[in-house]
């Protein structure tokens, strides 16, 4: 990690839909190469703020950068350099497993001879070359979800965002799941991701938590269970929570 | 233009991956054929007919005047030669033209019979038969009414005569109505339920988040049922010419001009409805209520706008297939040319520039 670049730049971040504040002067940073955890209950708001990140909501207002560039005037820019995978499953199950590659590599435009060898290599890491010619819709959904994190950071971007990745999930799952993403961060790709399990709170290098549209807490999970007196990340949120 | 291969080729892979699908774009069409084979009958009302009297007696003026009067007819004036004949029905405006042959009156009086010729347009098929049984009961009326005053045995000859199709095949009608039907199901209705669903699967947004532009995204998505659905108008239109006989008077190119004109409205028809419902369901039930049933109904495909009451003839204004129908009938059956198709291409113009226009401005507003 590297805490002398900021990847992601957020200064005073507010989002209105109506009358209802969805994030309410949201200020952070999130330093290359780290695991940036964004925690909170549904309808906290950290949804919304990823949306804002990845472009596909404008911010009301505030001061934002994503990948060193300005958000407001590098758009197009900013989503050639991010991923993003959703909580919703992002791959298409009529699509055989080799196509979704070919298809999201080519989209990032990709070369024809850079997409065949990073297809061969990812499902090399994946131990998935048995199923290459496979439907997505006939893959377990433990691997399809791990193929989908392998897309997502196929162009290998320098930011990745992960929405609830791990929804629904089974335990085993989720923890290879989170090898893969220390994998990522190893790489050098900076992981931004929500979730609301605590316990995943604990695998992130710094995590921040939301509630009601505001930022109540930031810091590294050490440091937030030293501050608040917890054992764990789940005592830290029920402290704040109160 | 490579990322936009790619994605295209993926749409393409939807579609041949799907049963149903591929039964909607290619089953669909012969199925309809053959169902709207059989025309629906029904009543008749306010009928714009032209008089050709070469006569001008007391006979044929009664006659005129006992036809004009029944509820079913609006009489729309006398012509005084035969090229006005022609030049009517192609206006389109009449439906029926009634000719008295000169001295018909002293034929009937002195031979005993006379010949009265009925013209009726059957490129639509349905009225002109109605409209021709109706005139000919009427006629029929009038002349017992004239036995029983004269007492002598007199007779009327009625010759009738369809334009535009003379063997009154029922394909004249139906095809065209077909066509627009199929184009609007598979152009507008494949639309909507293929972006909705990539919103309800989710891949909606990790495609906006990627470097694609929206419309790259749209037109992406479109351009397999753009070539489907040319696909499908080109194969109705041969379908019509060897299976039923229909011929294509007018010219070839302007119909399958006319008929891509088409699919992009229902194209845009297709995008804006998957810009306001988000799940499939609703794109399928919004495109049936608001696109299959009016085209269907209203369109003037099986019952004659002209037969309508008013507010449904109103509520005909705004389907996009009343005004298709208008011109490949035109084009095919009539084998005119622009000159009298403009004022409907243009309304079709116009209708996909206002669904367009909306969907960009909803796009928009859905990504604040």
């Amino acid at each position: 990690m590297n805490k002398e670049t900021a990847v992601i730049r957020v200064r005073d971040l507010v989002k209105k839909f109506g009358k209802f504040t969805a994030n309410d002067k949201l200020c952070f940073d999130v330093y290359e190469g780290e695991i940036f955890g964004f925690l909170g209950a549904n309808g906290a708001g950290k949804t919304t703020a990823l949306r804002i990140l990845c472009g596909l909501s404008l911010p009301t207002s505030g001061e934002i950068s994503v990948a060193g560039l300005d958000l407001y005037s590098n758009r197009e820019r900013i989503k050639k350099r991010i991923g993003y995978m959703s909580q919703k499953f992002s791959l298409y199950e009529d699509l055989k497993v080799y196509e979704n590659i070919r298809l999201y590599a080519g989209i990032y435009g990709l070369s024809r001879k850079e997409i065949k060898q990073r297809t061969d290599e990812l499902l090399e890491t994946l131990e998935l070359e048995a199923v290459r010619n496979k439907r997505i819709a006939e893959l377990p959904l433990g691997w399809r979800q791990k193929l989908a994190f392998s897309v997502a950071i196929i162009h290998r971007p320098r930011i990745v965002f992960l929405d609830e990745p791990t929804g629904g999930v089974d335990p085993i799952t989720r923890r290879q799941f989170w090898d893969m993403i220390y994998q990522a961060s190893r790489d050098g790709i900076t992981v931004f991701v929500t979730t609301h399990y605590m316990d995943e709170a604990e695998y992130c290098d710094r995590v921040c938590i939301m509630e009601a549209g505001r930022i109540d807490a930031i810091g590294t999970p050490t440091e937030l269970m030293e501050e608040y007196k917890a054992e764990n990340m789940d005592e830290v949120f029920i402290r704040i929570a109160r | 233009m490579k990322r936009f291969r790619g994605f295209v080729i993926k749409e393409f892979n939807h579609i041949l991956r799907d049963f149903r699908t591929l039964l909607i774009l290619f089953g669909l069409p012969a199925i309809q054929l053959l169902i709207f084979g059989y025309v629906v009958s029904n009543e008749l009302k306010d009928i714009h007919i032209a008089i050709f009297d070469q006569s001008r007696d007391r006979i044929t003026r009664d006659i005129a005047n006992k036809i004009i009067s029944s509820e079913y007819f609006i009489f729309d004036g006398y012509l005084d030669n035969t090229h006005e004949i022609d030049e009517k029905f192609r206006e389109g405006k009449i439906k029926q033209v009634i000719i008295f042959e000169p001295g018909f009156g002293e034929n009937l009086m002195r031979e005993k019979s006379a010949d009265i010729q009925l013209i009726a347009d059957a490129s639509d098929a349905n009225t002109a038969n109605l409209v021709v049984s109706y005139t000919s009961a009427i006629i029929q009326d009038y002349m017992m009414d004239l036995r029983k005053n004269a007492g002598a045995k007199m007779q009327i000859i009625p010759e009738i005569r369809m334009m535009y199709n003379e063997n009154m095949a029922g394909a004249y009608m139906f095809v065209p109505g077909v066509m627009a039907l199929i184009l609007m199901i598979v152009s507008a209705l494949m639309t909507s339920i293929t972006i909705t669903r990539e919103k309800e699967t989710g891949t909606m947004e990790t495609l906006l988040v990627s470097p694609l532009k929206p419309i790259q995204i749209v037109i992406g998505k479109v351009t397999p049922y753009i070539i489907l659905s040319f696909f499908n108008a080109v194969t109705i239109v041969a379908m019509g010419y060897f299976v039923f006989g229909l011929p294509v008077q007018g010219s070839l190119s302007l119909l399958l001009l006319e008929c891509l004109l088409f699919i992009s409205v229902a194209l845009s028809l297709g995008i804006f409805i998957s810009t306001i419902v988000e799940t499939q369901q609703m794109a399928m039930f919004f495109s049936m209520m608001i696109l299959m049933l009016p085209t269907i109904l209203l369109s003037g495909f099986i019952f004659p706008v002209e037969n309508m009451p008013e507010v449904l003839q109103w509520v005909s204004h705004i389907v996009p297939a009343k005004y298709f129908i208008i011109i490949v009938k035109s084009i095919m059956l009539k084998g005119t040319g622009m000159a009298f198709v403009w004022k409907e291409t243009l309304v079709l113009v116009f209708m996909m520039l206002f669904f367009i226009g909306n969907s960009v401005r909803r796009f928009k507003i859905r990504l604040e």
